[in-house]
């Protein structure tokens, strides 16, 4: 199996108030395919290490390689298009643009990317609104929708360019525990039938249980 | 650019579901642009009117006979007097003939120059204006009309009766408006004139004349070239002033010291006798231009201030945005877009208000004594004026909103999705 994400001695410190350093060599690998979670206490880097990951913090010394690339040698605006690429988020406050509707907020990653036409993109993005069951609420505007709906519809934006990896930033932090098992269900689904490769911060223990492997984080290192 | 459909998408969104602060951005940009317009148009219509009032009737270039002392004193020129003190006091003008030395050829000369649109010999004579009891002092000048009509409008002046009448009749005068309300004359009256010789002349009042200067309406009449010659006892090469148009005002300075250089003569150009005039316009101009960029700088303001908090509001989306892939000039170029949206149909309303409040001006009587060709207030519908405008509405809003737009660039996601 292939790596898709690896990370080599990345390093992170905080300047502000004070320095401090807050990840300490964290070289981790993720297979493609692998449903991973990292866990730790609150203030443990954990998030941090996420954004990282991610490309849109670039303030750190080490090396990060996506999808066999240095990002660490890219400068923003290659980032950003990695980002739109490569990478599909999913947040814990499910971060949709209220005024634009479902569907439109789904179809705006693909919009940017620009490789299909606009009735392909709608297409397809109706059908990932299908399967994760909000296909209802398409036309509506984002904010007019629940939160539970709010984070499938996230999940669907997070799909659309069928990206390398999938990273979420406890995804269920804000939800309730039906909504919670629901969005499991779903990203534990992405993982087993279509190969997905998956990162999720997370402190629900029942939930890191129930992934392929987890990555327990303390005090900036990996434990 | 190939996003660009998308990023306009995303601007307008913005801007339309945030309706209410879009239309007041608008419509600081549109008073501040309909301002420029009607004070542009206004201010400088009253401009032109007040030079036409000028530039029409004045002269390009007046000759006349020098009056003043000779610069070089007999005694300078003596070679035995050379190093020593000169003590004459009271140096005084020689006697000179008011006429002009050579009028005729000096004419000739100026009408085939090609820089010359025309040239009028005028012919002046003081007189007394008789009708019955009353006797006015006055000034008659002997003028051929129809060149004084096409080179000057003078036509424009003529309120009651023809100027064509000093062509038809010899003894046909067209007097001052002043005059003729002293002597309670009007048009087909007679009155007499006596000249300075002591003759007098019947004359017939073939129109009444008013240029809207209370001096000259109260003392000046005009009558053909030949009668003025005749109430002077003169001949036919008697002529006091030569006024000049020419085709092009910018020649008049350097084409009076060419005639002041080779004709004994005065040449006075335009500029210099009208020197204030142009002050006049250009500060008014100013004052426009000054009242117009404040207004559209407190637009700019307002524009910057609602971009600001247009930014202010839509961290998220802008957090969002740039963590699925759109990089910071896309966020920049979202702002700019809206910023000149807004400048866009606030510059295009602001127009269609300046043009419409324009036209109203241009609509209310302006009916004045001294201005007879007039009846509304003047404006100019200059398309300069409407370019300008629009082209301000759109640099101002841009600077207005490259500012926030930068900052919305600068925006780090990472601290707005951990900040919740």
């Amino acid at each position: 199996m292939s790596t898709v994400l690896k990370t080599i001695n990345i390093n992170k410190y905080f300047y502000d108030p004070e320095k401090f350093h807050v990840l300490k060599n964290i070289s981790i690998e993720l297979k493609n395919g692998e449903f991973v979670s990292i866990m730790g206490k609150s203030g443990c880097g954990k998030s941090t290490l996420l954004y990282i990951l991610s490309t849109m913090d670039t303030q750190y010394e080490g090396t990060l390689i996506l999808d066999h690339e240095n990002m660490s040698l890219l400068n923003n605006t290659n980032l950003a298009k990695i980002r739109n690429e490569k990478i599909g988020f999913i947040f814990q406050f499910h971060y949709l643009l209220p005024e634009f509707t479902v569907l439109k907020n789904v179809m705006l990653p693909a919009l940017k990317l620009g490789r299909q036409s606009e009735e392909i993109i709608k297409k397809s993005a109706f059908e990932k609104l299908e399967m994760l069951g909000v296909a209802s609420q398409a036309n509506k505007k984002a904010y007019k929708i629940s939160g539970g709906q709010k984070q499938r519809v996230s999940i669907a934006r997070a799909l659309i360019n069928n990206p390398k990896i999938i990273m979420a930033d406890e995804p269920t932090g804000n939800l309730d525990s039906k909504n919670a098992d629901n969005v499991f269900n779903i990203l534990r689904a992405l993982s087993l039938e279509q190969k997905m490769s998956l990162l999720v911060v997370t402190h629900d223990l029942d939930f890191a249980k129930k992934t392929d492997r987890i990555i327990k984080m303390g005090d900036g290192i990996i434990l | 650019m190939r996003n660009f459909g998308l990023i306009l998408d995303i601007a307008t969104t913005h801007l339309t579901s945030k309706i209410k602060q879009t239309i007041i951005a608008a419509l600081g940009v549109m008073f501040g642009i309909g301002t420029y317009i009607i004070m542009m148009g206004f201010m400088t219509g009253l401009n032109q009117l007040l030079d036409g009032l000028i530039l029409n009737r004045t002269p390009h270039i007046q000759i006349y006979n020098k009056t003043d002392p000779t610069q070089i004193q007999p005694i300078q020129r003596h070679q035995d007097f050379k190093f020593n003190w000169h003590h004459i006091h009271s140096i005084k003008p020689k006697s000179r003939l008011a006429r002009i030395h050579d009028a005729l050829p000096l004419l000739k000369d100026l009408k085939e120059n090609k820089k010359v649109k025309g040239a009028t010999p005028q012919t002046t004579c003081k007189v007394f204006y008789i009708a019955g009891a009353n006797n006015l002092n006055g000034i008659i000048n002997g003028i051929e009309v129809s060149e004084e009509m096409r080179l000057f409008n003078f036509k424009d002046y003529i309120v009651k009766g023809d100027p064509n009448s000093l062509r038809k009749r010899k003894n046909s005068i067209l007097l001052g408006a002043g005059i003729a309300k002293k002597l309670s004359l009007s048009v087909g009256d007679k009155l007499q004139v006596l000249g300075t010789n002591g003759v007098s002349h019947p004359l017939n009042i073939g129109g009444i004349f008013q240029s809207g200067l209370a001096e000259i309406d109260d003392a000046q009449s005009y009558v053909n070239l030949k009668m003025a010659q005749q109430l002077l006892g003169v001949g036919s090469n008697y002529i006091t002033r030569i006024h000049v148009k020419l085709h092009n005002i910018e020649h008049a300075l350097g084409l009076s010291k060419t005639i002041e250089n080779i004709f004994e003569v005065k040449a006075l150009d335009i500029n210099t006798a009208n020197a204030q005039f142009d002050t006049g316009s250009y500060i008014r101009t100013l004052i426009s231009y000054t009242v117009s960029i404040t207004l559209l700088i407190v637009a700019g303001f307002g524009i910057y201030n609602i971009l600001n908090m247009l930014i202010y509001e839509k961290m998220d989306d802008i957090a969002i945005l740039k963590a699925t892939g759109f990089s910071g000039n896309d966020i920049l170029l979202i702002f700019i877009i809206q910023a000149l949206i807004i400048g866009l149909f606030g510059g295009i309303f602001g127009l269609i208000l300046g043009y419409s409040i324009s036209i109203v001006i241009d609509n209310i009587p302006f009916i004045t004594e001294a201005l007879p060709t007039i009846k509304t207030y003047p404006i100019n519908y200059d398309p300069f004026f409407y370019i300008t405008g629009i082209s301000f509405a759109l640099i101002c809003t841009f600077l207005a909103g490259f500012l926030p737009a930068l900052k919305a660039r600068k925006i780090d996601p990472v601290e707005i999705i951990r900040g919740k």
